[in-house]
């Protein structure tokens, strides 16, 4: 019954004649009929290079995609991925190598033409359009028409309802503007968007990264709905427990080139790991004897109109404390409150005894509590100032003298927390966005801890960072605490979360659920209560 | 709440009637439907420019050429009626379509291929077009005498009792219409201004949709070129000195969002509509014209600061919050 | 692969390759400011002459010094386009007061409070309200000039004192005017104010990207705020030097100017969406502006002709080095 709706719905009524044939014939042609029968691929890329000015992206890599299978690239950060989504996408041209199609060699020479071939990208949250409705998001491009030749709004509505149901989305209305939407149901259209244009190969770009773990559910339930569809997925991920869990092949990049890929069954996490990093990681946490001192921050009866409610809890010197949760369980929202960054309605924060209300972040600064912000990109650098500047800008009052640049204080401020860091830069000149991602956290933490915090607030210190920024950042906070400052860490990283606090607030929906001390805590109980599931 | 965009046309609309009624406790006969036709008419030629800034300004650009344009392409074509006034003018208005197609294809393609923001190059395009006006005419100015007059007469024809110009405007917003909300391209112009990087994900090639934006509003700034030459009977370097900001006004009235991808036909010609009753209602209420210029530029921030509340991003709403699963 | 836990000495700067000081901005700049002195010198015998270049300077000195705040407030990606409108309110003020019998200190004293005042509501409105800065200067541009507009009309305001008429029409020394050396001066306060002071590195960081700024506990409101202050006081400054060379006020008076002073900002190498610029290059291309309307105007070029020039060298230049990479890197299309 569905099949035969997405048929009607994917020919549309002015198609020529010409593609509504070929259509016809491709959708029916005998699939295999298992996922590991060894069908032919649907996407081969071989021998793709790419290189930028001083950077070679890709090295002479490939990738091969079949139809109704799931392919997890993986791979480091700065290991290539995204330079291959945009090849595959027609955003980058390739310097050298192949790309073919159901056997057939074929260019992709722009976003357009990666389009007709039936390929689509799903990214983290911007691939779609906040202020247009649900129906024309799924069918922009290629809506449908009058005889005229005008958009066909009714039709167009309607076919948006049917792919949404047959996807059991039927919850979704048509009409409503995407913005009004969760990022869950955002990543159900994008889907219905991949659905409507008979995407055959769908790149799923980290889908995962912003969702809780219902969502995730949800969204794998997709992915296996996209499979039994016969469609080509490639699904890029850092997280090795959702890449057993839902692909059905792997390819590895290290450095630009393609270092591995084959089944993922029989094949073992740790040898991925290996082909990644190029060498045996068992990533341990920091072994540390935390010397707990007096009482340095309490936060009591902190509430927000629509954010958080009665949030109180204390950190003590020399103490991590780890914050975890759903995502959007109100976490960020708190640090940025007691970071002075939005404003309370009521509560009380009180540093050292003393009650301090921070107006803004440089309130807070000023008192010595800074906050690491979670969007990298968007809250923590800025693109377009070179390293030592990133690194001074909130301590430019130090480092200047009545209201002049030094810029020998201004460096070697930069260079002592920046090489503490082991960052890996060619000067400390260099602009601070020709950094890699795990870098450019290294330099944003350097920035925060220049100011010389009593307590520092890492809101998701490792997301997204490779696995050697990771250890480097896990071990200077260990270093940190050890020196006498307090860390509240905001992680939903379970293993991190457990390998880090000494003590666990968890919070959902805005409310701070329970607090654990990190002895003998298991993961089960953090996961029950985030999710507020009796034990 | 989902039809946000119609709200806000309704209280424009609202503020509009208002605006009418409040003139006419003063001068009883504003009202007038004869009246609000000539109001009508009068306004017309802002409120074709305003439709092809919205196109631009839809698409995050701007194009601050279109008056430099409009002065430009009317003296060709005053310049050529003089000369040859034989040419009848259908054939004189596709040329001021033309020449504004050209003018319009110039400023595209510099954004377009060499990445240049729009406000640098139609800057620039700004003061280049305005004294080309001055090299193609040697200074000299084409004075009514000098036209035909079938090509003054034209706009002020009568059919079904309105005047050409009205009808032009009318065909021009009906076209408007049909193709921001029917057509690829117009769906394409709302998206690249929603979420540029999307759209190129989409298959939408941004540059050239930008490229053809600057096509219709040069194209636009031809048309009114010719309407603007006919109807006041001078063509000179000074003609509509200035005026691409009162096109960026009404826009900005209307609702029409500097940061793109928000507004709609209906509300650039409000918008429009609205600066052109204030200045035909001034001097019937016996208001010195000098007041216009304050009372728009007063317009401009209160409809800046409403359409900006409308806009404002709330907060996440976390608390007692039922996930719509 | 990394055995060595031993910190790496990174170094703070790398050596600058000669060919970036060669192809900067500025160098193009000076290039193009020699070769049009060069051009004009042949062109006609007179323009050598110390006084013809002292005339020169009135060309670009009051715009100029409307650019130099101009160019702060766009690297801070802001821009103010009631510049102009602010010169005519300003002036009009001026004009009230003379009507009134005001002295020289006062008339200076009002210009520039005018300025201040409309620059400081230009910055509450987009900093409190959080609105666009293009749009809301599109409005204020109006209003501004709209009251000078119904103040006065189609009038216009004369009988400034003599010793008004200094500050646009005097000389401080030899051929040295005070508006050239006003403008100097000035230049030389922003380029220490954006290049050497925490205030301006700050404006560069707000450029790019306000939101990092604000959680590194950057005032970002308060230091737009004050540079659209500076813009309207820079403004108000303006207006005093041109009611004094012209010695008149009418509503009309420096019509344009506020897209010459944008001209400027970005022919000195401002990148209009924020972020990067520099002082010199905003004096260089103010200079630049001055000699080609004034190059123009010894060989009997009308005024609106320049403008030609002016808006084709705006273009080419912003055009030039794009072509010129794209050519390097084979892929023009």
């Amino acid at each position: 019954m569905s099949r035969r709706i997405f048929k009607r719905t994917f020919s549309g009524p002015d198609t020529d004649m010409d593609t509504t044939a070929q259509r016809k014939a491709e959708t029916e042609r005998p699939e295999p009929s298992g996922p590991f029968q060894s069908a032919a691929p649907r996407l081969t890329l071989s021998g793709i290079s790419k290189s930028f000015p001083g950077v070679r992206a890709l090295h002479n890599v490939s990738l091969s995609l079949y139809p109704g299978q799931v392919t997890a690239l993986i791979g480091e950060n700065g290991a290539g991925k995204s330079t291959l989504v945009k090849v595959m996408t027609g955003i980058y041209q390739p310097d050298s190598g192949e790309i073919s199609i159901d056997g057939q060699a074929t260019t992709l020479p722009s976003a357009h033409a990666a389009f007709g071939h039936g390929i689509t990208a799903i990214h983290q949250e911007t691939v779609l359009f906040d202020d247009l409705s649900v129906a024309e998001n799924i069918f922009l491009g290629h809506a449908p028409r009058t005889r005229l030749g005008t958009i066909d709004w009714r039709t167009m509505r309607k076919n948006a309802r049917e792919v949404l149901e047959t996807m059991r989305a039927g919850h979704i209305d048509a009409d409503t503007r995407l913005k009004d939407l969760g990022i869950a149901n955002k990543h159900l259209v994008a889907v219905a968007r991949a659905m409507s244009i008979d995407a055959r190969i769908v790149i799923m770009d980290e889908p995962t990264a912003a969702l809780s773990m219902k969502e995730i559910e949800e969204l794998f339930l997709l992915i296996e709905f996209l499979k039994s569809e016969g469609k080509a997925v490639l699904f890029i991920s850092h997280k090795f427990d959702e890449i057993y869990r839902i692909a059905d092949r792997y390819t590895v990049f290290r450095d630009g080139e393609m270092v591995g890929e084959g089944l993922l069954k029989g094949t073992g996490q740790n040898e991925i790991v290996r082909m990644m990093v190029g060498r045996n990681v068992d990533h341990i946490f920091p072994q540390r004897e935390p010397k707990i001192g007096a009482q340095v921050l309490s936060v009591s009866g902190l509430s927000h109109p629509t954010e958080f409610d009665d949030i109180g809890f204390e950190l003590r010197k020399g103490e991590i404390l780890g914050f975890y949760g759903l995502v959007g369980a109100g976490r960020s929202e708190v640090m940025q409150a007691i970071a002075g960054i939005t404003r309370t309605s009521r509560g009380a924060i009180s540093l050292d005894g003393k009650t301090i209300a921070p107006k803004s972040a440089a309130d807070s600064i000023e008192a010595g509590i800074v906050y690491v912000p979670e969007e990298r990109g968007k809250q923590g650098v800025v693109i377009g100032l070179p390293i030592f500047q990133n690194v001074s800008l909130p301590s430019l009052k130090r480092t200047s003298k009545s209201g002049v640049l030094r810029l020998a204080e201004e460096f070697s401020l930069a260079r002592s927390y920046t090489e503490r860091l082991d960052l890996r830069a060619s000067s400390l000149s260099q602009d601070v966005g020709t950094l890699s991602g795990g870098n450019q956290q290294k330099v944003v933490i350097a920035k925060w801890l220049a100011t010389a915090p009593k307590v520092i607030i890492l809101d998701e210190p490792t997301k997204g960072i490779d696995i050697g920024s990771k250890a480097a950042v896990h071990g200077f906070m260990a270093e940190l605490v050890a020196q006498g400052l307090s860390v509240i860490m905001v992680s939903s990283e379970l293993p991190e979360i457990l390998g880090m606090s000494d003590r666990v607030v968890v919070m959902r929906e805005g409310r701070i659920a329970a607090t654990y001390d990190n002895k003998g805590l298991d993961a089960e109980t953090l996961v029950r209560t985030a999710a507020g599931i009796a034990a | 709440m989902k039809n946000f965009l119609k709200y806000r046309e309704i209280w424009l609309l609202a503020g509009i009637v208002a605006l009418i009624g409040l003139i006419s406790t003063r001068f009883p006969g504003f009202a007038d439907p004869a009246n609000l036709r000539q109001v009508f008419n009068d306004t017309s030629i802002l409120m074709i420019l305003a439709l092809g800034q919205m196109a631009v300004i839809l698409t995050r650009s701007i194009d601050l050429s279109m008056a430099s344009n409009l002065c430009f392409t009317g003296m060709v074509v005053a310049m050529l009626n003089a000369a040859h006034p034989a040419i009848p003018i259908p054939v004189l208005i596709v040329v001021a379509l033309l020449v504004g197609l050209v003018l319009g294809a110039i400023n595209g393609f510099l954004v377009w291929r060499l990445n240049i923001p729009s406000i640098v190059v139609t800057l620039g395009t700004l003061t280049i077009y305005r004294g080309a006006t001055f090299v193609v005419s040697g200074g000299a100015w084409v004075n009514a005498d000098q036209m035909s007059p079938d090509f003054i007469n034209f706009q002020r024809a009568a059919f079904l009792g309105l005047p050409m110009l009205s009808w032009i405007a009318i065909i021009v917003i009906a076209l408007f219409f049909l193709v921001m909300t029917r057509t690829q391209i117009g769906r394409s112009i709302y998206a690249i201004g929603v979420n540029p990087t999307a759209s190129v994900y989409a298959g939408i090639d941004v540059g050239r949709t930008k490229f053809i934006v600057f096509c219709i509003s040069g194209m636009i700034g031809g048309l009114a070129g010719y309407l603007w030459i006919s109807r006041y009977v001078i063509a000179s370097v000074e003609v509509a000195n200035g005026y691409e900001l009162n096109i960026i006004a009404a826009c900005v009235i209307g609702g029409i969002s500097i940061a793109g991808g928000i507004g709609s036909v209906g509300g650039a010609v409000l918008g429009a509509l609205f600066l052109g009753i204030i200045s035909n209602a001034l001097p019937v209420i016996n208001i010195s014209p000098f007041w216009q210029m304050a009372i728009s530029g007063s317009a401009i921030i209160l409809a800046v600061v409403l359409n900006a509340r409308g806009e404002r991003r709330q907060g996440r709403i976390i608390l007692r919050k039922a996930e719509a699963a | 692969m990394t055995d060595t836990p031993a910190p790496r000495h990174i170094p703070d700067r790398l050596d600058k390759p000669l060919s970036s000081a060669i192809f900067s901005w500025e160098a193009l700049l000076v290039a193009i400011a020699v070769l049009i002195f060069a051009v004009n010198s042949f062109a006609s015998p007179y323009f050598l002459d110390p006084w013809s270049l002292s005339d020169l300077t009135f060309n670009f000195t009051e715009k100029g010094l409307i650019a130099l705040a101009m160019a702060l407030l766009i690297i801070s990606g802001e821009i103010d386009l009631s510049v102009a409108a602010i010169v005519a309110l300003a002036s009009t003020m001026m004009g009230m007061a003379v009507q009134a019998g005001a002295g020289t200190p006062v008339l200076v004293a009002i210009g520039i409070a005018v300025g201040l005042g409309c620059g400081a509501f230009n910055g509450l409105l987009v900093t409190r309200l959080g609105l666009p800065s293009i749009v809301v200067t599109i409005g204020t541009m109006s209003l501004f000039r709209g009251i000078a507009f119904i103040i006065l009309g189609d009038q216009a305001y004369k009988g400034y004192p003599e010793s008004f008429a200094f500050f646009g029409q005097g000389y401080v020394w030899w051929v040295f005017s005070f508006e050239l050396a006003l403008f100097l001066v000035a230049a030389l306060i922003y380029w220490f104010v954006l290049h050497r002071t925490s205030f301006g590195r700050r404006v560069f960081a707000i450029g790019n990207n306000p939101v990092a700024c604000q959680f590194s506990g950057v005032r970002v409101d308060r230091i737009k705020f004050i540079l659209f202050s500076l813009t309207g006081l820079m403004s108000g400054i303006a207006s005093v030097l041109i009611t004094s060379r012209l010695g008149s006020t009418r509503p009309s008076i420096a019509q344009g100017y506020e897209l010459e002073a944008i001209t400027m900002v970005v022919l000195g190498g401002v990148s209009i969406l924020g972020g990067a610029g520099s002082i010199p290059g905003v004096v260089l291309a103010a200079f630049i502006m001055g000699l080609v309307t004034f190059g123009l105007g010894l060989l009997n070029v009308p005024g609106i002709v320049m403008s030609i020039f002016i808006g084709l060298l705006l273009i080419i230049v912003i055009a030039l080095p794009i072509v010129w990479r794209r050519l390097r890197e084979g892929r023009f299309a």
